[in-house]
């Protein structure tokens, strides 16, 4: 019997900065986790990523990654998802310090 | 030092005018990123987890001052403000742009730098005894034999699309301190008989999925025969190694399935035919190489400051007893600068600190630098008159950490922090333990210990030649490590034996903990290292410590 359908998010890498980035709904790219679209059917996850693969001037290695909705929005389930969603643990680099930055410049 | 000549410069600025068009096709859209991967591959460009990574090539660890300062300018200008030094010697860029990465080339090129062929199906980065013109168990300098095999590999056009990578490493000192055995082949230059100085060619060695230690291929080859004989079992490799599947393609797999003896016998047969090309052209190329690593102009004179600061400095003293490493010329000494820092990052070094590093050599340390495969970088010429100057200089730059060959230095791959193929995290587990350890106040009771860890089965952190080895792997989803047992890098490597289950995350420092503390309870004496006390005992009474619950039970 196939394995049931789990919910995803297609990521990718941006081809000039090479960080992770999110496929939205409406055909663009983010680098926050909580605007991509989240995917609960197989059939139409299937078709997003044919749409998110043809912008290969902007992206590489797009592929769907588990996901699933967590108190605060959209989360990872794999533990690797989660390190390209924060960045690296020895420092405080990639999204962890740009998103802070960010903040900064909102505030 | 090699310095390069006018074709070297012209074939570097020419490599570098096509990437950088390459860069502009792929950003442009006229190149697929199928198409664009094999170029920025050969070009050391990797994309990995949060950002591109570029690999610059440190040809068999050398450095001058002048290329540690490009390495800090590429380090500040286009990265965060540091590197990563890696276990085969070369240094890793962990945030580049692509854009940025054409002229990262054109800086390096300025010094006789690249990052061509430190990744991709090619013969890499050729690597050395790190010691190498400064140790005084060598019969010679192993770098005239890496650079000559160096610009024959580069570009070789019968090696640039193999079945997989292929790794060599040379080393002429009594003791191997590049692991000759860990390689696909390796050149141990030795004395015969008769006096003459030849190769030892090693084959089949690696690590990774399926580790193997290196075997011998030729016992003697003379100086004139290294090249074509290297280039003859090359090729056989490349002809007869298995491409059905990337994990068997190694040439370890190739020797352990056709059976060294036949192996040996194609080889030679290629070597009939091979031999002939070879005019002696590579030999008028070897004696102009040995003239660019002339021995530096030592110089004789009392060691006064250094006996003085000896005894009336403690930290001076015990760094001293730790970093140093006896050197061939009288009055002269070989530092070694840890980059091991407890609780920093294995093999990390900022732009400042490097830096720091170019000016000491400059200063003190006849231009040399060079990294080592254990991710700590090498003073090789300082006369002994100048420690204390140099002491007080890498403390400015809070390099000054003293613990070479103990549990802290440990190698560490990037993991699950950086690396596309990890499966667990390596770095915070290194700086956990070294962090432990410096707590207990116990590493230098300890002794000479060696962990290597590796985030993955690929082995870049060398954890089955670990004395202590720990392997980070996925198991279901959540981050688990293996520890292997009684590896060894040296001459008499072996490949560690799995201790038993693996820990989770937060289980693993305990666990060493645990493993060291039995063996303080074991050994002898003090004398007795950790490995000794290993081969003494044997696997099951350093798991009665790992696995205590076990025990209980049993009991």
């Amino acid at each position: 019997m196939p394995r049931a359908f789990t919910p995803k998010v297609i990521t990718a890498n941006a081809l000039i900065e090479g960080d992770v980035i999110y496929f939205t709904k409406d055909d663009t790219w983010t680098r926050d986790l909580a605007c991509a679209e989240y995917l609960t059917d197989e059939a139409h996850a299937q078709v997003r990523l044919l749409d998110a693969e043809q912008q290969v001037d902007l992206v590489v290695g797009a592929y769907l990654a588990d996901t699933t909705e967590g108190e605060n929005g959209l989360e990872p389930t794999h533990f690797r998802e989660e390190f390209r969603r924060t960045g690296p643990s020895n420092y405080f680099h990639g999204k962890q310090a740009d998103s802070k930055q960010q903040d900064g410049q909102a505030a | 030092m090699y310095h390069y000549n006018d074709f070297d410069k012209a074939f570097l600025a020419e490599r570098n005018r096509q990437f950088r068009a390459q860069v502009e096709r792929r950003v442009a859209g006229n190149l697929t990123e199928e198409e664009f991967r094999p170029l920025r591959l050969m070009n050391g460009l990797y994309l990995q987890l949060h950002a591109y990574m570029l690999r610059v090539a440190i040809p068999y660890g050398s450095l001058s001052s002048a290329q540690m300062d490009t390495l800090a300018l590429l380090a500040e200008k286009w990265d965060k403000g540091y590197g990563h030094f890696t276990t085969r010697q070369n240094i890793q860029y962990n945030w580049p742009k692509l854009t940025d990465v054409p002229d990262m080339l054109d800086a390096l090129g300025k010094v006789g730098m690249h990052a061509i062929q430190t990744s991709g199906n090619t013969i890499r980065n050729v690597t050395a005894d790190h010691f190498a013109g400064a140790a005084a168990d060598e019969l010679e300098d192993p770098r005239p034999v890496a650079e000559l095999i160096r610009q024959w590999s580069t570009d070789h056009p019968e090696f640039q699309f193999m079945g997989r990578k292929f790794k060599i490493a040379v080393s002429a000192g009594a003791q191997d301190r590049a692991v000759l055995k860990a390689h696909d082949l390796a050149v141990r230059i030795v004395k015969n008989d008769a006096g003459e100085i030849g190769y030892q060619i090693l084959v089949g060695g690696g690590l990774g999925r399926t580790p193997m230690v290196g075997k011998v291929l030729n016992d003697f080859l003379p100086r004139e025969d290294l090249l074509p004989y290297i280039e003859s079992t090359v090729s056989v490799w490349n002809q007869i190694g298995r491409r059905d599947n990337k994990y068997k393609a190694r040439i370890k797999i190739t020797v352990h399935e056709t059976g060294l003896e036949e192996f040996r016998a194609k080889v030679e047969e290629r070597y009939a035919t091979v031999r002939p090309t070879f005019s002696g052209v590579d030999q008028d190329l070897f004696e102009d190489i040995k003239a660019h690593f002339a021995p530096p102009a030592f110089r004789n004179a009392p060691t006064v400051e250094f006996d003085s600061a000896y005894d009336a400095n403690p930290l001076f003293r015990s760094w001293v007893d730790t970093n140093l490493t006896t050197h061939r010329a009288p009055g002269y000494s070989i530092v070694t600068v840890s980059l091991k820092k407890h609780g920093e990052t294995p093999g990390d070094a900022t732009a400042d600190q490097m830096r720091a590093l170019a000016q000491i050599a400059r200063d003190y340390g006849h231009d040399e630098l060079r990294i080592s495969h254990e991710q700590n970088v090498i003073l090789p010429h300082v006369h002994k008159s100048d420690l204390p100057a140099v002491y007080a200089a890498l403390r400015e730059a809070d390099l000054h950490t003293a613990n070479i060959g103990l549990i802290s230095d440990i190698i560490a791959c990037p993991g699950m922090d950086y690396c596309a193929l990890a499966t667990a995290r390596a770095i915070p587990v290194a700086q956990q333990i070294a962090t432990r350890f410096d707590e207990l106040k116990l590493e230098h009771d300890i002794g000479h210990l060696q962990i290597k860890i590796s985030g993955c089965i690929n082995a870049c952190g060398h954890h089955h030649v670990g004395h202590i080895g720990i392997l980070g792997l996925d198991r279901a989803g959540v981050e688990n490590y293996q520890i292997t047992l009684g590896g060894d890098a040296t001459w008499n490597a072996e490949i560690g034996q799995r201790a038993g289950p693996g820990f989770a995350y937060d289980e693993i420092v305990p666990a060493i903990e645990r493993l060291v503390n039995g063996y303080l309870d074991l050994r002898e004496g003090p004398e007795e290292t950790f490995l000794e006390a290993y081969r003494r005992l044997g696997l099951a009474p350093f798991k009665a410590h790992l696995y205590p619950e076990t025990q209980a039970n049993a009991a």
